[in-house]
């Protein structure tokens, strides 16, 4: 009974695996033929004499490299920052008590329900009056803190022992040193987490940016490939060069630290 | 230091950031709906008046707006569902003690979950395309005629909704591997013992003790699947005859396309209390269920 079964499970494990990665490998092939290749039927498997002209054609005159330098920008800025705000913002949560902390932190697990659009349209006049519309600030403003990050941050800074703690601050350390010197080298691990899926968050988000980048000029790799898609439905090739310029960095960070990124999943789908 | 202090210091940066930028854009944006907000406000303030409800009435009478509620239920109603049985399926497969090469496969099956919306979707379009498309290549070589399936309004949402299962599946999949590595094998012995095969013994104790990570599941997948709107934005473009204009879809082209910012808001707060009835209503008949099954 065993060996059939086996066979099962592993063919269908296959046949899952094979249209996961299917369409990706596809768009990998097709953006290496030359223009026209790939609309025939039946569709070609592989090109026939693979070319990086679209991926020429891409930078050279479509200008992609901007909107990659765009995105770059915008996900390590974006990263960083909000590294700042929910690593001091977790540990506190965890580890440093004040006056309606779990009150605070239940409303913040309860605002999680509101939809992050409602927020947008009078976002986007606040940030109009403040002259950020058409900015690199105003893509990162909303990303700069997340309830999601702080849960992950606080989940994990819970299992650092009071006694160290303690210890430093009878040795006469300052909150600030203690935080720099032995929270955030205790924290390493989630702090990879945490910037990972901060990264692929601004780097894949699409309606803000949208929204918020008007001008050509500054628009991050997804908005640049929406419009252009929209422009050039015929040019399948190139747009398919598009695609894979926008699904690399994210995919080969995933497949780098994926151990990170699956830990942070199952931490974050734990109740608190 | 003062206890308390500290505290406030480490967690205030991030309160505030929250507060200017989260809460106080949701606050503005429920006054912004109770407005007449529009291009000419824009320009000059003084043109913008109090209308109390009339932008929700005038929704309750907008063709376009049902037409945007219907299409996005349906996305719900039938990509949850179709969803999760898939990352259920695969995380079965996957947690079997027969599958090979458990690591590979757990990466091919997650790797759409970590890739850009927009990008894939350019992807998907292409694939669905009706006359050089692979899907319909595919299905030809099993004897079922082309699809025009982005250009006809029947077959534009469930193109849509089977982007969108490929695409999120692997998410609920990880989280459904945890949570069944964590049912004792025994269980599964005992059942064996007293003849139970394997579609039984799934029925009988996988499923009930999968029950609140089911819960968890439906509910955060039925809130990203209510927010639809890349996806018609690249594929669809909301068309053919509107068939995927979801509500997000409308609020977008409301707000920022014609400049009804007060409209706009009104729309954005009908979708929130959908989504907040259609978790309450989840909720409710999984409470059902529960004591259902411990009557039983």
């Amino acid at each position: 009974m065993s060996r059939p079964a086996s066979l099962a499970v592993n063919g269908l494990l296959l046949a899952a695996a094979a249209i996961s990665v299917a369409p990706l490998l596809w768009m990998l092939s097709a953006s290496l033929m030359p223009a026209g290749q790939s609309n025939a039927f039946p569709p070609p498997w592989v090109a026939a004499a693979p070319t990086l002209a679209n991926y020429r054609e891409l930078f050279a005159r479509v200008g992609v490299g901007r909107y990659l330098a765009n995105s770059v920008v915008v996900a390590t800025a974006g990263t960083g920052l909000s590294l700042l705000f929910n690593v001091s913002a977790g540990y506190a949560f965890a580890k440093l008590p004040f006056g309606g902390r779990e009150r605070i932190f239940r409303s913040l697990l309860a605002a999680l329900v509101i939809p992050a659009q409602v927020a947008m349209l009078p976002l986007f006049l606040m940030l109009r009056s403040a002259g950020l519309v058409n900015s690199y600030a105003g893509v990162i403003v909303p990303a700069l803190a997340s309830v999601f990050g702080i849960f992950l941050v606080r989940q994990y800074a819970r299992s650092i022992p009071d006694e160290i703690l303690e210890a430093a601050r009878l040795e006469g350390a300052g909150e600030a040193h203690i935080f720099v010197h032995i929270v955030l080298p205790l924290l390493k691990p989630i702090l990879v987490t945490v910037a990972i899926f901060t990264f692929l968050n601004i780097w894949n988000d699409f309606m803000w940016p949208l929204i918020v980048l008007t001008d050509g000029r500054l628009q991050t790799l997804p908005v640049a490939l929406a419009l252009l898609s929209r422009e050039h439905v015929q040019d399948n090739e190139l747009m398919m060069a598009g695609s894979v310029v926008t699904v690399l960095p994210p995919l080969l960070l995933f497949l780098g630290l994926q151990r990170y990124y699956i830990q942070g999943l199952l931490l974050g789908s734990v109740k608190g | 230091m003062r206890p308390g202090l500290a505290g406030w210091c480490f967690a205030g940066p991030a309160l505030a950031v929250m507060g200017v930028f989260f809460a106080v854009p949701v606050a503005a944006a429920f006054m912004l709906s109770l407005t007449d907000f529009d291009i000419y406000a824009i320009a000059d303030p003084s043109n913008l008046r109090l209308v109390g409800l009339r932008n929700y009435f005038q929704l309750l009478g907008t063709a376009l707006f049902w037409k945007a509620l219907g299409n996005t239920l349906y996305f719900v109603v039938v990509g949850v569902p179709l969803s999760i049985a898939v990352s259920l399926a695969t995380a079965v497969l996957l947690d079997s003690e027969l599958a090979r090469f458990k690591g590979a496969f757990r990466t091919a099956l997650f790797a759409p979950v970590v890739t850009t919306v927009v990008a894939v979707a350019v992807v998907w379009r292409n694939l669905f395309h009706a006359r050089y498309g692979w899907i319909n290549h595919a299905l030809g070589a099993i004897g079922i005629g082309p699809i025009d399936w982005l250009g006809d309004p029947h077959w534009s949402m469930p193109a849509i909704i089977l982007f969108a299962v490929w695409k999120n599946f692997g998410i609920n999949m990880i989280i459904f591997v945890a949570a069944l590595q964590a049912i004792p094998r025994e269980l599964y012995e005992a059942a064996r013992i007293e003849g139970a095969g394997a579609a039984q013994q799934f029925r009988h104790v996988t499923l009930p003790l999968l029950g609140p990570t089911l819960l968890m599941v439906a509910v955060v997948t039925m809130a990203g699947y209510f927010q639809l709107f890349a996806e018609p934005y690249v594929m669809t473009q909301g068309g053919p005859l509107q068939s995927t204009v979801s509500v997000l879809y409308l609020m977008y082209e409301d707000g920022f396309k014609w400049w009804s910012l007060g409209l706009a808001s009104a729309v954005a707060f009908a979708l929130f209390a959908l989504m907040l009835a259609s978790t309450a209503l989840l909720l409710r008949a999984a409470r059902g269920k529960v004591a259902a099954l411990g009557g039983a």
